[in-house]
């Protein structure tokens, strides 16, 4: 191991290599999955989400609730029978960017559409512990509070629509009429009442 | 991986040897040491497994592996060992759960075996809205008392797990206006038994015959067959609050209408489930039940 000094003092050589690394780590676990069939088709019925659906997928965004939460069953017996089936590559195709998240100090919520009703999610946001008395959960009275206006979703749905999301001329023009006047809770709502109920075969 | 290895004296009086890497920072210099060997086995013997693991696994490219039957007769991919595990579960949950198949649901309410499953089924499925307790919740039913909206018997608990149900009051606010909401509440308030105003109940009266029959009965017993709740005895679903406050939830629901859902569970939960789930369910609000 003679050689390494060299590498070592010359940072120049260093950066070179390290790039060369990297690109050969890149291309094979990630530039094969751009040409796999079932990471680039969307599953049967994956339509872009709505103007109401979008905003309320930023407002999970913004209120951070990846960071604890992730949306990615994974392919384990144990998971699946308390969550339902495994997250597919398929279903993720229009997220930008994708909320699988990678801790979970909540449960998984990429199957929780449906699970509950929208009145419980209600309850459960303004306050977890009238719901679930043992949850550390934050609440988020304000979403109640918070009117949106619409004024950006036009925009956002231009900016998806620009790294492929399907949506259309019509899609984007009533995306301010429908958004307005709606309340962030109903919007978040509105999202994870969706997340996951494509897949039919639950378990 | 160090250019220099020498061996430092328990003592450490050869110590001043240990030349460093010629790196100074503030004052604060490298030892050039060597890793300690096992470390440095462990480095190497990483690669050597990796020799192993992508010769018995697929893992490069369109290469299968050497696993080609060995999970159910096929090879390896998490999809085929997530298969066999869960045939393999599925196997241990027929025993379990097949026995009491085909047991009706009044013996298994008896059957302390059953009521320890139903109670765990209850306390993954159940408990975030109707409560550790089945005690219920505001906007969710007490399933422990004989109180039922879509019918307590085993066959309607059951159905109500696995359809899950929809039960819709309209707003009746805009339909019927503002006094009509407060008569009707008052007349709901007489035939409940509780403290009203006896002129405007009259009026109410009238109200509640011609828009809340249709669904509350005649005699505001209600019908289980879509949900209506029975308006004379004094269970209050979105909450009883004091008798002071009893008039204003009332009214808020009747003007504002109420949309009470239990999700379906047909999908996560499979029919040798609810059947036991259904069991547990119905022994709660039976005198008699085994706990």
């Amino acid at each position: 191991m003679k050689g390494h000094d060299i590498v070592e003092q010359n940072i120049g050589l260093l950066t070179i290599l390290a790039i060369v690394a990297i690109s050969f780590g890149g291309l094979v676990e990630i530039v094969p999955q751009f040409f796999l069939k079932e990471t680039t088709t969307p599953i049967e019925g994956l339509k872009p989400l709505p103007a109401v659906v979008l905003e309320g997928r930023d407002i999970y965004i913004r209120e951070g609730c990846h960071v604890c939460h992730t949306q990615m069953v994974r392919p384990l017996r144990a998971e699946i029978e308390r969550y339902g089936h495994y997250s597919v590559a398929g279903e993720s195709v229009y997220e930008h960017p994708f909320l699988w998240g990678s801790k979970r100090t909540g449960p998984d919520l990429a199957r929780v559409g449906k699970r509950y009703s929208d009145d419980w999610q209600r309850a459960h946001l303004y306050n977890p512990r009238s719901v679930v008395p043992e949850s550390i959960m934050p609440a988020f009275p304000w979403l109640n509070d918070n009117i949106l206006d619409g004024k950006d979703t036009a925009a956002k749905m231009r900016a998806m629509r620009a790294v492929g999301v399907p949506y259309t001329d019509d899609d984007i023009a009533g995306a301010q009429k429908a958004v307005k006047g709606v309340t962030e809770m109903d919007a978040l709502v509105a999202y994870l009442q969706q997340l996951g109920t494509l897949l039919k075969e639950k378990r | 991986m160090a250019n220099r290895k020498i061996k430092v004296a328990d003592d450490g009086t050869n110590f001043a040897e240990a030349k460093t890497t010629g790196h100074v920072y503030d004052g604060i210099e490298e030892y050039d040491n060597p890793l300690p060997r096992w470390w440095f086995g462990l480095f190497i013997g990483t690669f050597i497994f990796t020799i192993g693991y992508l010769i018995i696994f697929p893992g490069l490219g369109l290469y299968k592996g050497l696993t080609r039957e060995s999970f159910d007769g096929k090879p390896w991919t998490a999809v085929n060992q997530l298969q066999a595990e869960q045939a393999q579960a599925q196997a241990t949950y027929d025993t379990t759960f097949g026995k009491f198949a085909n047991m009706p649901i009044e013996q298994l309410a008896k059957d302390s075996e059953a009521m320890k499953i139903g109670g765990r089924l209850f306390g993954n499925n159940c408990t975030v809205c109707h409560g550790a307790d089945a005690g219920g919740n505001f906007g969710f039913p007490n399933l422990t008392d004989k109180d039922w909206l879509y019918g307590g018997t085993p066959d309607r608990i059951k159905e109500t797990i696995t359809l899950g149900r929809q039960g819709a009051m309209p707003a009746w606010g805009p339909i019927i206006g503002e006094a009509n909401v407060v008569n009707v509440v008052e007349f709901v308030l007489k035939r409940a038994g509780k403290k009203h105003d006896e002129a405007k109940a009259t009026l109410g009266e009238a109200v509640f015959t011609t828009n809340c029959v249709a669904c509350h009965g005649a005699d505001a017993k209600g019908n289980p067959l879509v949900g209506a709740p029975n308006l004379t005895d004094d269970v209050w679903l979105y909450g009883a609050g004091t008798p002071e406050e009893l008039p204003a939830i009332l009214r808020q629901t009747v003007r504002n209408g109420r949309a009470g859902i239990m999700p379906a569970h047909a999908e996560t939960l499979k029919p040798e489930r609810i059947h036991l789930l259904a069991a547990y369910v119905y022994s709660l609000s039976q005198d008699e039940a085994v706990k």
